[in-house]
């Protein structure tokens, strides 16, 4: 557990005090809504009904981003050898790492999200809980598998070029899950319809997490 | 097995497959009869399914081929997971092909995202990033074990893709075979079909592994001559 704890707040510290990273996900995730804002201009009217799409494309998007640079600024400076010298469970790191991405991500989306409710002019209060919860297991399942998809395509040779195509195929329950329990949440008063698309990511995300953690180690393996 | 017999199998194989591909096609497209509703157009359904099935069979193939080479780590897994991922994507290309040709006249549009087509796409697209990452791994030992943990992720996706996306509206013709939908009279020319096609993937997968455990041997060859020199 501390080992996992000191992975996670390396991986922190480091972004603190840089801010490379988190600065150009959240920018990336706000131009992602200008973008959307203007492609679908022929849709304004009924604009509530296309929010979640947008919201976890731009997600998708800056948290692509974010997990590209997982491993990358280890590679470069050749720290990743000196995090597997390291004499812990393979694991520990995996779980540090993944914990990190979701932290970030969260942070992005968060912010996202509020400038989501100004540019398309939602009002939202009690949702907020709900929201909550969805955006949690929604970036939990993205990240689990997202940190071990990463550290395969920072071992090859198109490196961030790679990720986000094999990682969008792999990802494809979560985003579609997401986005439904996100239009239940905004567009419909029935919550009873949350429960499918919840229990389809928490069994995904439970999934990919076991499998991530028994085959990280591979991965890495130099 | 001593490569005599391999090469006799791979004859007989061969042999059974040109005559089977002749009998399912006089099967499909005379044997059997005539559909009521959608007339000659059904017949591409003794293509459509059974490569359809086929290709599972491939990924599954792949799937347990990537997980044995986690396990054992010998290259002679990864060569089979690479031959059943090739093969698998080849069939998934014919469903991805025959089904418009079906849907444009039957459903008056050439595709829908209802969850089969959304699941066969998406295997497809899973599969050619399997393709993908292993022209981007140099180091042979890498490249094999990374390719079988994106194997056993891919293979591990399906069922989740296939239930996330079962709620929506279905336009897919259902199982015909489990509701015996599938008329008596068409049964006959629809397992042949299948055997075929059955017969086809192994005798793919035999060829494409020959070809890529020749591979593997040059490069070995290669690499033992440049540490010589």
């Amino acid at each position: 557990m501390t080992k996992i704890w000191a992975v996670f707040r390396k991986d922190l510290l480091i972004e603190l005090r840089t801010k490379d990273t988190l600065n150009s996900m959240l920018f990336f995730g706000v131009v992602v809504l200008v973008v959307f804002s203007f492609a679908m201009e022929s849709l304004r009217d009924t604009i509530r009904t296309a929010v979640p799409g947008i919201l976890w494309v731009a997600f998708a998007f800056s948290g692509t981003l974010g997990l590209n640079r997982m491993f990358a600024a280890e590679k470069e400076n050749g720290c990743l050898q000196g995090l597997l010298m390291v004499p812990v469970d393979r694991g520990a790191i995996y779980f540090g790492k993944m914990l990190a991405a979701s932290v970030f991500m969260l942070i992005c989306e968060a912010i996202i999200f509020v400038f989501c409710l100004v540019f398309f002019n939602i009002t939202v209060w009690g949702e907020i809980p709900w929201l909550v919860l969805v955006f949690l297991i929604g970036t939990l399942g993205f990240t689990a598998v997202g940190t071990l998809l990463s550290a395969i395509a920072v071992n090859t040779k198109l490196r961030e070029v790679l990720l986000p195509v094999i990682l969008f195929p792999v990802i494809l329950p979560v985003l579609v899950n997401a986005v439904e329990a996100t239009g239940i949440i905004l567009n419909s008063p029935d919550y009873q319809l949350l429960r499918l698309p919840l229990t389809v990511m928490t069994v995904f995300t439970l999934v990919f997490v076991t499998i991530s953690y028994l085959l990280f180690e591979h991965v890495l393996e130099d | 097995m001593s490569k005599n017999f391999q090469s006799r199998l791979d004859t007989v194989l061969g042999w059974t497959l040109a005559l089977g591909m002749v009998l399912a096609l006089y099967m499909a497209f005379i044997q059997a009869p005539r559909e009521t509703t959608m007339g000659d157009l059904q017949r591409i359904f003794y293509f459509h399914v059974p490569a359809g099935i086929t290709g599972m069979t491939a990924f599954a193939v792949n799937f347990v081929a990537s997980l044995m080479f986690v396990i054992r780590r010998n290259r002679r897994w990864d060569q089979l997971a690479l031959s059943a991922a090739e093969v698998g994507v080849m069939f998934f290309i014919i469903v991805l092909v025959t089904g418009p040709i079906w849907a444009k006249p039957a459903w008056f549009v050439w595709w829908t995202w209802s969850p089969r087509l959304t699941l066969s796409l998406v295997l497809c697209l899973l599969y050619v990033a399997y393709l993908l990452i292993r022209n981007y791994v140099e180091d042979p030992e890498r490249r094999a074990l990374i390719a079988a943990v994106f194997g056993i992720i891919a293979f591990a996706d399906a069922p989740m893709v296939w239930f996330s996306i079962r709620w929506w509206r279905d336009h897919h013709p259902g199982p015909m075979l489990e509701t015996g939908g599938l008329s008596p009279s068409m049964r006959p020319a629809f397992w042949v079909c299948w055997v075929v096609f059955q017969i086809l993937l192994i005798y793919l997968l035999r060829r494409r592994y020959y070809l890529e455990s020749m591979r593997g041997e040059m490069e070995q060859l290669e690499r033992q001559a440049d540490a010589a020199r």
